[in-house]
């Protein structure tokens, strides 16, 4: 059956309320059971060997004295995962991220893994593992690996997107380029031009939860696999294509969540834990470390970005450049083009260029995080922007509603948008009233806008009807946050019964047809979409029950605010059938109720926001205290408004984090510094200020209640305006991120931003 | 790895002097639980002491204070006395880790970790404490800041541990302080901490003064010619600036992923500068 997805505006009865979650007495008790809260009989502990060089090649691995401690059950090395790829370069390099297989790329690198009766025993075995390496030059930094003269991480790398072919090989992986007009035509026209470099280092998600899963093989070419995950159908079919399962073969459950935000997007140890449990015939539970997530997995690019921007006196901006290069760790991503992408789309702009230059470096596989490279684009841009406003002599608030994208704006990036949100975003800003609140000494105000494009993706959903009249909702998407209560609002919305009769879980891999993970800000747009769908469908059905039930044709049912009516004068005394008495009489109508969706939830629609912030910087320590913080973004519809706010404080949270300490700091040695969050300092909640968030809603046009995903555009502003903030508070223009204590000293010492 | 919890300061020292291999002392374990999680970390031997008599106590004397080495840094806090004698000491130990963690911590255990950024350290060093040490050949009384030899190291012997932290009566119009600087508010380790005790005479003359500095070498830093700046001034501007700058020039830290030497050295100063100015609030002075 098609889907109707198109806007059609209503009044709610369920959606925009606020309801507990289904899923918060369990974690407030803690009895919610995380990755590592699975257990198994007879199960073992698997631990994985990482290499101590930032890049070395493996010379020999001797595994056999690991292999005579008393209970160890396996050792594996790349031996035990054979290339399966046959020739997909992507999945390769998953392959050899999750165990190096002729050289070490990084500081943390696995190089073996062993399953032991106990953490003892697996620790044991870790430490008789014998490996030479033959060490080599390795680099870290950006712009460094960029050079021509750098060590080479890949030596069969030329650089991609480059006309004609380079004749050596690179550390630069691709060459992207976007934008329309003519760049030196509209700096011509500029009466002001402002051409500034950051730099911003690289972050790391900072799940509270490290990535944590049992593995278990069974004789008879089965597995099961429970994880926490972003995509339990997604690592199913990777741990599947790298093992040499049948994705059917593979069942996969997704745990509760400790926190992904992108980073739990990859497989890390999950194809390990399933090599070492075929091995070893037993079941493997498999928990890293914070200092292994730190140094194996997850973080976001480090960047070098410069950035030119021209402007009429007038405020009108008539041409914008940026270069923009990312680490992508030792493999090739798309993390620069994303940068490039999204530099400018919040403008409406008549010549534009970005080029994004993907550079390999000796640091972990970089992971998707949050509005993936957006971030640290919106801070060069957002900075120039900012300066270039202060130069004309123009309110930045106004300088940007000026050349604000609009519905029909062609983005800098391609596409043409349709009715958007970052006109109005900026509209609230400029009336809010901490935009106008008086500042103190030391005291500077910052503000800076973010888009981040959305996805929606293939999505499959069940809607049951119980007997009691109660309705289950099975949904492949993993709940991050929120999403459970969110998505039983839109059930009772669409069916027309109280939120509390109905219980949404996720559905494990073996039960669903395949999703796509809970990314792009996709969860709650996308298995909204196929919730509405299938509740459609199980009202059909009902509706066919009511007909049978009365003996009418089913044309004359109608479904009317949870209930089944007969329409017309005929059945004037046909009280109407709620989901209740229609469930009840199931058994003798045809058997259970339910409604089916899968479909590709198209049309996410793009998501833009504005950020306010005060700081206060004591210029003798550089210390910078977060005093007020605002969100304005446009959510299209919230369905649940505390959940939305909830994503609009992290995301903010999570950057102030970013813009002031969080940093990966390597030594000489390459190897990472500071593995922990001791010395990586994501903020704790006394480093924050209440985050007053401010809800717009844009429908989004091709979601039936309107709705647009809002998880992740809250992180792309908020590096910029805490930048232009310290930079309004201290008198220096600040240009590298993170804005800790000791740059902004030295920016008040030197007067350099850096 | 054998684990003891001796009742008698005689057998706490016996185990430890007769350790085979690695012997570690625990009291709130809140370094030490930590390093045990670490692959490198190697332990035959832990002994709690805080089953042995007194270690729990914090009792007035004549002389001043005897804090015993599984005082828990909140229960400083809670001492009504202790709060009022050495303000400075007790903010000190209650700056270390989180609530939960001042829930379990000693200054005692801050000491013999031997970190050079542990906050207590330099507000007791400041406070002129010393502590008991027991051992297999009977007690000893030493100075704080001859406690601490290197980063992870104490002047501590193969069977000794530190029974008591003893702190001496404050002198009449006399006030200490500490401050240290973090880049989060809380849960974060000192990238540089000063310690600042002072006794003024009649006229508000600084009369007697300590100055310790904390992170900013390889162990606390009791900064004599600091101190000596401000002996005998009102606090001025001119004092403080002469304050500021002997300390940062006391300072000799290195770049590290906490901050760089010249921050360090810089900001020795600014938080000596602003530790003495409560110091000599609490003394009295105007």
């Amino acid at each position: 059956m098609s889907f109707d997805a198109e806007f059609r505006n209503q009044q709610f009865k369920s959606v925009g309320s606020r309801p507990l979650r289904p899923d918060g007495i369990d974690k407030v008790t803690g009895r919610a059971r995380y990755g590592a809260d699975f257990n198994m009989p007879g199960q073992l502990v698997g631990r994985v060997l990482r290499s101590p060089h930032a890049h070395a090649r493996i010379v020999r691995i001797d595994t056999s004295r690991a292999e005579a401690v008393k209970g160890v059950k396996a050792v594996v090395t790349a031996a035990d995962l054979p290339d399966l790829t046959n020739g997909d370069a992507e999945l390769l390099h998953i392959l050899d991220n999750c165990m190096a297989r002729t050289k070490a790329l990084y500081d943390g690198h696995a190089v073996a893994a062993v399953a032991a009766i106990d953490a003892k025993a697996a620790r044991e075995a870790l430490k008789l593992i014998e490996i030479e390496y033959e060490v080599l030059p390795h680099v870290v930094d950006v712009d460094a690996a960029a050079q021509s003269d750098a060590p080479l991480i890949d030596e069969t790398l030329f650089t991609g997107g480059v006309e004609p072919k380079p004749a050596k090989p690179s550390n630069v992986a691709n060459r992207s380029e976007f934008g329309h007009g003519d760049v030196d035509a509209g700096f011509a026209q500029a009466d002001v031009i402002v051409e500034r470099s950051f730099r911003t280092e690289q972050a790391h998600q900072g799940y509270i939860e490290p990535h944590a899963c049992v593995a278990s093989c069974n004789p008879d070419g089965t597995a099961d696999m429970w994880v926490c995950t972003q995509g339990h159908f997604v690592y199913r079919q990777i741990c599947a294509d790298l093992l040499g399962l049948e994705v059917s073969k593979l069942r996969v459950t997704s745990s509760e969540i400790g926190g992904g935000f992108g980073g739990k997007t990859h497989v890390w140890a999950e194809p390990v834990a399933l090599a070492l449990s075929r091995k070893a015939g037993r079941p493997v539970k498999l928990v890293m470390s914070r200092d292994e997530v730190f140094r194996a997995s997850g973080p976001t690019s480090a960047t070098s970005i410069d950035v030119k921007i021209g402007a009429r006196k007038d405020g009108t901006i008539t041409a914008a450049v940026a270069h923009l290069r990312y680490t992508n760790g030792p493999y090739p991503g798309m993390w620069a083009e994303l940068g490039a992408m999204t530099s400018f789309a919040c403008y409406d702009l008549e010549n534009v260029k970005t080029v994004g230059y993907e550079v390999l470096v000796n640091r972990p596989k970089v992971a998707a995080y949050r509005a993936p490279s957006a971030p640290m684009a919106a801070f060069a841009v957002e900075s120039a922007i900012d300066e270039l406003a202060g130069k004309i002599g123009m309110d930045p608030v106004a300088f940007r509603i000026r050349n604000a994208a609009k519905e029909g704006t062609k983005s800098s990036y391609g596409p043409v948008y349709g009715p958007i949100g970052i006109g109005p975003t900026l509209e609230a800003a400029q009336s809010h009233p901490h935009m106008s609140a008086p500042l103190g000494p030391n005291q500077g105000r910052g503000m800076a806008c973010g888009f981040w494009f959305n996805f929606g993706g293939q999505t499959c959903t069940d809607l049951n009807v119980n007997a009691d009249g109660t309705v289950t909702l099975a949904v492949g998407t993993v709940d991050v946050g929120g999403s459970r209560a969110s998505l039983s609002l839109i059930a009772a919305e669409e069916l027309g019964i109280a939120y509390d009769d109905v219980k949404a879980v996720v559905a494990d891999t073996a039960t669903l047809g395949y999703n796509d993970m809970t990314d792009g800000s996709r969860g709650t747009f996308s298995s909204s979409m196929a919730t509405i769908s299938a509740a459609r469908n199980a009202i059909d059905v009902m509706r066919h029950r009511a007909a049978l039930t009365w003996d009418i044709p089913v044309e004359d049912v109608v479904w009317e605010d949870g209930h089944a009516k007969a329409r017309g004068e005929n059945y004037g005394n046909l009280a109407p059938l709620s989901v209740k008495d229609i469930a009840a009489e199931s058994g003798k109508t045809g058997g259970p109720i339910a409604g089916h969706s899968e479909l590709v939830a198209d049309g996410a629609g793009v998501s833009f926001a504005t950020h306010i912030c005060d700081v206060e910087v004591d210029p003798e320590t550089g210390a910078t205290r977060i005093i007020r913080y605002t969100v304005i973004q446009d959510a299209g519809k919230a369905v649940h408004p505390s959940y939305v706010e909830g994503q609009y404080q992290g995301g903010a949270a999570q950057g102030i984090g970013w813009a002031l300490n969080e940093e990966y700091i390597y030594g000489e040695d390459g190897r990472l510094q500071n593995p922990g969050f001791l010395d990586y300092r994501i903020p704790v909640c006394s480093d924050l200020p209440m985050i007053d968030t401010q809800i717009l809603e844009i429908p989004n046009p091709n979601h039936p209640y309107g709705v647009r995903g809002v998880g992740e555009t809250s992180i792309v502003p908020p590096l910029a305006a805490i930048g232009n903030a310290i930079s309004n508070a201290v008198g220096v223009r600040m240009s590298h991120i993170p804005m800790s204590p000791p740059r902004i000293r030295a920016a008040l010492d030197g007067g350099a931003g850096s | 790895m054998r684990y003891e919890r001796p009742e008698t300061i005689g057998d706490a020292t016996a185990l430890l002097a007769s350790a085979k291999g690695r012997a570690f002392v625990l009291a709130g374990g809140t370094d030490l639980l930590v390093r045990m999680k670490s692959d490198a970390f190697e332990a035959d031997m832990v002994v709690d002491i805080k089953a042995v008599a007194g270690m729990s106590d914090i009792s007035e004397t004549a002389d001043g204070f005897e804090i015993g080495a599984a005082v828990p840094c909140a229960a400083l806090g809670e001492h009504a006395g202790l709060v009022a004698a050495w303000p400075g000491v007790v903010e000190a130990a209650n700056l270390i880790g989180s609530t939960q963690i001042q829930g379990r911590c000693t200054m005692s255990g801050n000491l013999c970790n031997a970190s050079p950024a542990a906050d207590s350290v330099p507000a007791l060093v400041a406070a002129g404490a010393r502590v008991r040490i027991a051992g297999p050949d009977g007690t000893r009384i030493v100075p704080v800041e001859d406690v601490p030899q290197a980063p992870g190291k104490t002047t501590l012997k193969k069977g000794e541990f530190i029974a008591a932290i003893l702190l001496p009566k404050p002198a009449q119009r006399s006030g200490d302080a500490y401050l240290r600087f973090t880049p989060r508010t809380e849960m974060d380790i000192a990238v540089v901490g000063v310690g600042v005790q002072l006794a003024l005479d009649a006229k508000g003359v600084v009369e007697t003064a300590r100055v310790a500095l904390g992170a900013v070498g390889p162990k606390v830093v009791l900064a004599e010619q600091a101190a000596d700046t401000i002996i005998g001034t009102a606090l001025d501007d001119a004092a403080l600036e002469a304050l500021a700058e002997a300390c940062s020039a006391a300072s000799n830290p290195i770049d590290d992923k906490r901050g760089t030497a010249a921050f360090r050295k810089h900001v020795a100063g600014v938080l000596a500068r602003r530790a003495a100015k409560i110091a000599y609030e609490r003394a009295g002075g105007k």
